[in-house]
């Protein structure tokens, strides 16, 4: 009986409190820089696509709304095109952790709404931005050992030149 | 001074009809203040216009009557609900001179017997229903209201004993000395618990019960039909506020305010006691509804008639 009443009380002083909500289309909530919303493409700082064509992120997709094809130049991979279907994707941030290059990236938006559903499935176009997004610094290419051109084999950062096979022999 | 009939009814009508459609943005802005948030905030300056909104959705919504349901009594039952709230009003007093029947020498036990009525509303809204969430949740309204009902008619014999009229008018005349809130407090309390048992609200609206029941009773009915039934259920609040008002509160009289508007305040302050509770208490489970009546409230009425009758007797002259 007196929890009761103690119940109606507390409830009561509540009018006294501050609402928690965030009134949204007028006041826009502050979103974390690492908040999973639309999927962008970014390029490394040499203004060179990061995306490698690899196809992990569409594997790791667990709804299957990536899809790409890979094209080839000068050494470089690159998606010839690159689709990411948002009526489907989840938001789930896979293919940002299964990205070995740090091209696909989430970005804290996520007003996209469409009236019409293939309006949802963006081009490369659309995804691809001229930054680097979340990783100013890094680039795929001055890392891996692959040759292109201006950087032969065993020129990328903390790799030893390849080793001259006739030095090896007996 | 009395106003002609015809524009008292029409006037109560439409200021009843008004307040329970405006009452459902006003339920849900109040709750919303007591739970930290907004309520409905868009439509219309602080959201007023909501309750047009709703109410033109709903009116447009297809009239569906499932085909399984018995027609004829399904159509009938919502507005049997809305009809016995609307009627109840009429004895309710306002003012002195403004009611449609509060001189009624029988006023109290009308508005009993039109509460007993209303049950039919919702035990045949489930019958005809035909489904079984609907009828379990009649069953519990069955059983939920016509016990309720015994405590409510014990607990006001109380009021009728010191007034000595079943008039609401004069119950509100004998009240001008001392509200029968202080020599009745008990029957209060057990009339207000009863009250809202009786308009099945929360805490006490198991026929309901939408986590176990789907939507209780009305679980088949969609729109305006279903509007009936929320429509009734407002204007029962409403309702069982103005009858605590009169019966307890002392009805329109008050110092420098005029006797309408004395009414309306403490009407309107008691709606939202009713706010308060649905907004702070969860839902008991059916059988402690069932004790709490039986066990608590009965014995509790029983006493209180008990206790007025030995005091009156003991100060009756002569
Ligand atoms: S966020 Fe998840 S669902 Fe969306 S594209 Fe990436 S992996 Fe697929
Ligand atoms: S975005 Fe990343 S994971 Fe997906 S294909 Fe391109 S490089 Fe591979």
């Amino acid at each position: 009986m007196f929890g009761i009443l103690r119940t109606l009380w507390l409830t009561f002083l509540h009018m006294a409190h501050r609402r928690v909500t965030v009134g949204y289309p007028e006041h826009k909530p502050p979103l974390p820089p690492r908040y999973r919303g639309r999927i962008i493409l970014s390029r490394d700082p040499d203004g060179m696509e990061r995306c490698v064509a690899c196809n992990l992120c569409a594997v790791a997709c667990p709804v299957d709304c990536i899809s790409l094809q890979k094209a080839e130049q000068d050494g470089r991979w690159y998606p010839d095109y690159f689709r990411i279907n948002f009526s489907r994707c989840i938001f789930c941030g896979m293919c940002e952790e299964s990205c070995p290059t740090y091209a696909i990236q989430l970005t804290p938006d996520f007003e996209m709404s469409e009236y019409l559903r293939p309006n949802l499935v963006y081009e490369k176009d659309d995804l691809l931005i001229s930054g680097t997004g979340k990783y100013p610094d890094y680039s795929f290419y001055h890392v891996a050992g692959v040759k292109i051109p201006g950087k032969d084999k065993g020129e990328a950062e903390r790799e030893s030149p390849p080793i001259d096979l006739h030095t090896l022999l007996p | 001074m009395t106003a002609p009939m015809p524009v008292i009814i029409g006037v109560t009508l439409a200021i009843l009809l008004g307040l329970a459609t405006f009452l459902t943005w006003f339920e849900r802005r109040l709750l919303g203040l007591w739970q930290d948030r907004y309520g409905p905030n868009r439509v219309g300056p602080g959201g007023i216009l909501q309750a047009v909104a709703d109410g033109i959705k709903i009116l447009f919504k297809q009239d569906w009557i499932p085909p399984f349901a018995d027609r004829g009594v399904f159509v009938l039952a919502p507005a049997i609900g809305m009809m016995t709230v609307l009627l109840s009003f009429g004895v309710v007093p306002v003012t002195a001179f403004w009611s449609i029947a509060g001189t009624l020498n029988v006023g109290l036990l009308f508005v009993l017997a039109m509460m007993g009525m209303g049950v039919y509303g919702v035990v045949l809204a489930g019958w005809a229903s035909n489904s079984k969430y609907a009828l379990l949740g009649s069953m519990r309204a069955a059983a939920q209201m016509i016990s309720y009902e015994v405590f409510m008619g014990l607990s006001v014999l109380g009021v009728v004993m010191q007034a000595g009229s079943f008039t609401m008018r004069d119950i509100v005349l004998a009240q001008s000395g001392l509200w029968f809130v202080v020599p009745q407090a008990l029957g209060c309390a057990v009339f207000t618990l009863a009250g809202i048992a009786e308009t099945h609200r929360l805490p006490f609206d198991l026929p309901e019960g939408e986590n176990e029941l789907g939507a209780g009773f009305h679980t088949e009915y969609s729109g305006m039909k279903f509007g009936m039934f929320f429509l009734a259920e407002y204007a029962g609040v409403v309702l069982v506020s103005a009858l605590l008002v009169t019966l307890y509160l002392g009805g329109w009289e008050g110092p420098l305010l005029p006797p309408a508007l004395w009414f309306a305040l403490k009407t309107s302050a008691l709606v939202c006691l009713f706010v308060l509770l649905r907004a702070a208490l969860p839902r008991p489970r059916y059988d402690q509804l069932m004790a709490l009546g039986w066990k608590i409230l009965l014995p509790l009425s029983l006493l209180n008639i008990a206790a007025t009758g030995a005091i009156l007797l003991l100060h009756a002259p002569g």
